[in-house]
């Protein structure tokens, strides 16, 4: 990594105060949708963050991007800690930091026109830009993504799912963020359409040079994207790790078992895989075990796990697991 | 893929034209044989109130001493008929109808403009703002209408301005709960995420992002609005707190035909005929509307 | 032995406002006892549509005709009440959403022994028994105790396990699963894909996958069928279409999926373009505009399902079938 990172996350965490009842006398439970998570993110990187649900990684994405309430730890952008910005500073901020949605159409104004709605953040952060410039732009945007700018009068529901989240990439990036968190981009295309999407984000990400913070629960879709990967479970963080050496070498029984679990086209080698298949439930987010989160379904459980939380133990360069029979 | 730095030219007659969600509804509302027939006629009566001049050279306060409570007769001119004070009845029902149909339009464009305001702003800040804002709602229901519109009339005097006021301030309620009902459930759909994370200042969002699309109930609301509105006026008149002499509306034309309408009915039937007809066809249209614009479609 | 299901030239017609929408054109399908059969495709492919008119589930606006044969008996088009028959216990269906397909309304044993109660004529004790024994097999943890919960109060996996359970209760001849792990957690995909493989073997039910993941087909599926804008394009044994695809559109899906043991190259393959509008099909390949190996004859000429040499092929002929003008892919 060279030079200072894009970004810097320190103990973040995200807690729902889940209402209370006054009259059982029951306090409110908390809701840890992501405790205490850390990582640094550098210029032009990807991140890839996987987990299933309930691990928290869209609400981590959130909160970096400071969408939602109740964040507590550090988000350093740039040198500058992001909780210190009031809601005006913030907003000026979001030029450079910006995200994709998991549902396409539901991502875009049904009564905005393709055209108005990537021209919306140019209006935002470039209103002094005259009209003739920003259509030009929005026009050049589109074929950058592949879509035909004589549609730009067209309305979304016209678009196929793809085009859709062609326009939403479009929209992202007219203002060259330095930041663009894909929220399950591909996840509700169809296959064929998938692998089109993602050579696109990669395709811009060499052309423009943006971080991404790439969530998705595909394994095989974010091994193509990023960098490097960071494992959730039930919000805290079960490794991390460059991509060839988590998928080389998984140290976390979750990360082995979801790797073991992704199914790969191929029968024989399929079928002759061998499985590693949890037992058990995912735990209420309400009340996770104690010690390590993963210990009711983990096969290497031990009676340490149930007393002590593992801590992100560092092994090679840039590999770390939160586990603590990692060895074994 | 093309390189996005080159500039992409295109005529603007090359461009494709969108078909736009209001395009499809209006589609959708010509279909409907129901709506369309009452929009005709409905369009109908409001250019005969306004063309009245045209179609009959009688004043609305002429008053025609040898013809007291005539019955309708074409030949005369007399169309509708002549009331108790000799004035011609299709005249007085067409002025009246200018001023019920004003009034109509009137207040709901004020109670449209508060209400959609109000309720916007309460469901999008929500929290404490939302909450004081619709308890002032809800303190305003509980206010007598009558009384509130007597209060005004012995502070001010009977004008009409008063009963734009009155009613106005009244509609507005209903809408601004409607409003803020469907801000809340738009406030939490990805689009409206889209834009505050796009960095959208609120008021923008606001703007241009809910209240377009809480658009369909609400149209389908002023159409529904429109007809209380015109019934509330007509009953304000009927008690007396309305227009004034010899200014009328469809609702002091039935008190006054009410009061004769075992000698001369015709003075009754005309102005209730309109007035039915008027309501029942912006129901029909608001039905309609409200079909056309069905967000299932979407 | 007769096959258990038999499927022949089945169009599904949906009456739209747009006009009339062709969801399956012409599908041809046998599944013999035991057998699992994998059906490939994306949105618009009518895989599902397929097997809601095999079942009689079709929505009010479509109509099915051709020929539907289980265990050699016709079925399509039967009213409800013959349906009703075989239904649930003879060929049984699970569906994608396992929230939406149970009722909220009822206990999971209300719902369970109601199958039993209705078709094997059990009464109401013998039947939560035999209930509680299935719900253990799909490895619900503490099944007499959970089996008097609520859906709601089930995680989705669960769920779906319980939906597994009841449609095995009365161990059909058939089981359709439409895309049962969609919309679950990969690892809990793993389960249920396991617990299906294993109950259905053993009880030597057949079983047709209907899925968009080759993955899932490659695990579990001795044959597959390929689907694209309502036609079959291509059919053969699961190793013959993994290895071998003889279709572009197959070679495509393959080739564009990304796959933990491939090479990383910098780009994924695609299949450009988007899937077609089933209502503005032009008379020719319905694949034609986004086929690498597109010729003049494809775009005018819709080629017809056929029988080709190779291993899959079968005594009765069928067996290796493509849809495509191409000799050799």
């Amino acid at each position: 990594m060279k030079g200072p990172p894009l970004l810097s996350v320190r103990d973040l965490s995200v807690h729902f105060h889940m209402a209370g009842s006054w009259l059982w006398r029951q306090p409110g439970a908390v809701l840890k949708a992501v405790d205490e998570v850390s990582f640094d993110l550098a210029p032009g990187e990807t991140l890839g963050l996987v987990g299933e649900s309930g691990c928290g990684k869209s609400t981590l994405g959130r909160a970096v991007l400071r969408l939602l309430p109740n964040i507590q730890g550090r988000v350093v952008w740039l040198g500058e800690d992001l909780a210190k910005l009031d809601e005006e500073a913030m907003r000026r901020k979001r030029r450079e930091m910006q995200i994709v949605f998991q549902d396409p159409l539901a991502a875009l104004d049904p009564r905005m026109t393709v055209g108005e709605i990537i021209a919306e953040p140019l209006r935002t952060f470039r209103p002094d830009m005259p009209a003739a410039e920003s259509k030009a732009k929005v026009q050049a945007m589109m074929a950058g993504v592949g879509l035909l700018p004589q549609q730009i009068n067209r309305y979304p529901h016209e678009f196929s799912g793809g085009q859709c989240q062609r326009i939403g990439i479009a929209r992202a990036m007219i203002n060259e963020p330095k930041l663009v968190v894909c929220d399950e981009p591909v996840s509700a295309l169809d296959v064929s359409i998938q692998a089109q999407i993602v050579n696109l984000l990669m395709d811009l990400q060499r052309q423009y040079g943006m971080s991404m913070i790439f969530i998705s629960h595909n394994l095989s879709v974010v091994r193509h994207v990023a960098h490097r990967i960071m494992v959730l479970y039930l919000g805290r963080v079960a490794e991390i790790a460059d991509r060839d050496q988590l998928y080389r070498n998984p140290r976390h029984p979750y990360t082995q078992a979801l790797i073991s679990a992704v199914p790969i086209p191929d029968p024989d080698l399929e079928r002759a895989k061998a499985r590693l298949i949890l037992k058990g439930d995912l735990p209420s987010p309400l009340h996770p075990p104690s010690g390590c989160a993963f210990r009711t379904r983990c096969p290497k459980a031990t009676s340490l796990c149930a007393e002590r939380r593992p801590e992100l133990t560092p092994l090679e360069l840039g590999h770390r697991v939160a586990c603590h029979h990692w060895d074994k | 893929m093309a390189d996005a730095a080159q500039t992409i030219a295109v005529p603007p007659s090359e461009e494709f034209k969108g078909r736009s969600l209001w395009s499809d509804a209006w589609r959708r509302l010509l279909r409907n044989r129901a709506a369309l027939v009452s929009a005709i006629l409905l369009a109908s009566i409001a250019l005969a109130c306004v063309l009245v001049p045209l179609l009959s050279p009688i004043a609305y306060d002429d008053v025609f001493w040898d013809s007291v409570s005539a019955p309708p007769d074409f030949a005369s001119g007399h169309y509708f008929g002549t009331d108790d004070s000799g004035r011609d009845l299709f005249v007085r029902t067409m002025y009246g109808g200018r001023v019920s149909l004003t009034v109509g339009l009137v207040a709901t464009l004020v109670s449209l403009v508060i209400g959609v305001t109000w309720g916007a702003v309460a469901g999008f800040l929500g929290g404490r703002v939302d909450g004081a804002m619709m308890r002032f709602v809800d303190i305003l229901y509980s206010v007598p209408f009558i009384f509130f519109v007597i209060m005004l009339t012995v502070v001010f005097g009977r004008h009409i301005v008063l009963i734009y006021i009155a009613i106005g301030a009244v509609s507005w309620l209903d809408m601004a709960r409607i409003v803020r009902g469907q801000t809340m459930s738009l406030k939490r759909r990805e689009f409206v995420e889209a834009a505050r994370a796009g960095g959208v200042r609120q008021s923008r969002v606001i703007l241009r992002h809910i209240i377009p699309n809480c658009l369909g109930p609400v149209i389908v609301y002023v159409t529904l609005t429109v007809p209380n509105v015109i019934l509330l006026e007509s009953f304000l008149s009927f008690l007396g707190l309305g227009v004034q002499e010899p200014s009328t509306s469809w609702g002091v034309l039935i008190s006054d035909g009410a009061r004769i309408m075992e000698t001369s009915p015709w003075a009754l039937c005309f102005p209730a005929a309109f007035l039915a007809v008027t309501l029942a066809c912006f129901n029909f249209i608001g039905d309609g509307l409200r079909d056309a614009l069905d967000p299932k479609d979407r | 032995m007769d096959a258990v299901l038999e499927i022949a030239d089945l169009q599904v017609r949906f009456a739209t406002p747009e006009g009339e929408v062709a969801a399956v054109n012409g599908v041809g399908l046998t599944v013999e006892p035991g057998e699992t059969v994998g059906i490939v495709g994306e949105s618009g492919s009518g895989k599902s549509q397929v097997f809601l008119a095999v079942m009689g589930l079709l929505a009010s606006n479509g109509k099915a005709a051709g020929s539907v044969k289980f265990q050699g008996e016709e079925i399509l088009g039967r009213p409800a009440s013959a349906l009703n028959q075989i239904r649930g216990a003879r060929m049984s269906m699970i569906f994608q959403d396992p929230m939406t397909s149970l009722n909220p309304y009822l206990t999971i044993e209300r719902q369970l022994t109601e199958v039993l109660v209705t078709h094997r004529a059990m009464s109401r004790g013998a039947a939560r028994t035999a209930a509680v024994d299935m719900l253990e097999r799909v490895q619900i943890p503490e099944a007499d105790r959970r089996i008097g919960h609520y859906p709601f109060e089930f995680s989705g996996g669960m769920r779906q396990r319980a939906m597994v359970a009841m449609a095995l209760l009365c161990q059909p001849e058939l089981l359709i699963a439409d895309e049962p792990t969609t919309a679950l957690d990969v690892t809990v995909q793993a389960q249920i894909l396991a617990l299906m493989a294993e109950l259905t073997r053993g009880a030597r039910t057949a079983l047709v996958l209907i899925t968009h993941d080759l993955g899932v087909v490659a695990g579990l599926c001795d044959r597959v069928m390929v689907m694209y804008a309502g036609r079959v394009v291509e059919t053969g044994a699961v190793r013959d279409i993994f290895h071998r695809p003889q279709h572009p559109y197959t070679a495509g899906l393959l080739a564009s999926m990304p796959r933990l043991d491939s090479d990383l190259a910098t780009h994924l393959q695609t299949i450009p373009g988007q899937p077609p509008n089933l209502q503005r099909l032009g008379p020719g390949c319905a694949f034609a505009e986004r086929c690498p190996r597109v010729m003049d004859r494809c775009r005018v000429e819709r080629p017809l399902l056929r029988t080709i040499s190779g291993p899959g092929a079968r005594q009765d002929g069928e067996g290796r079938m493509k849809a495509c003008h191409l000799e050799e892919l």
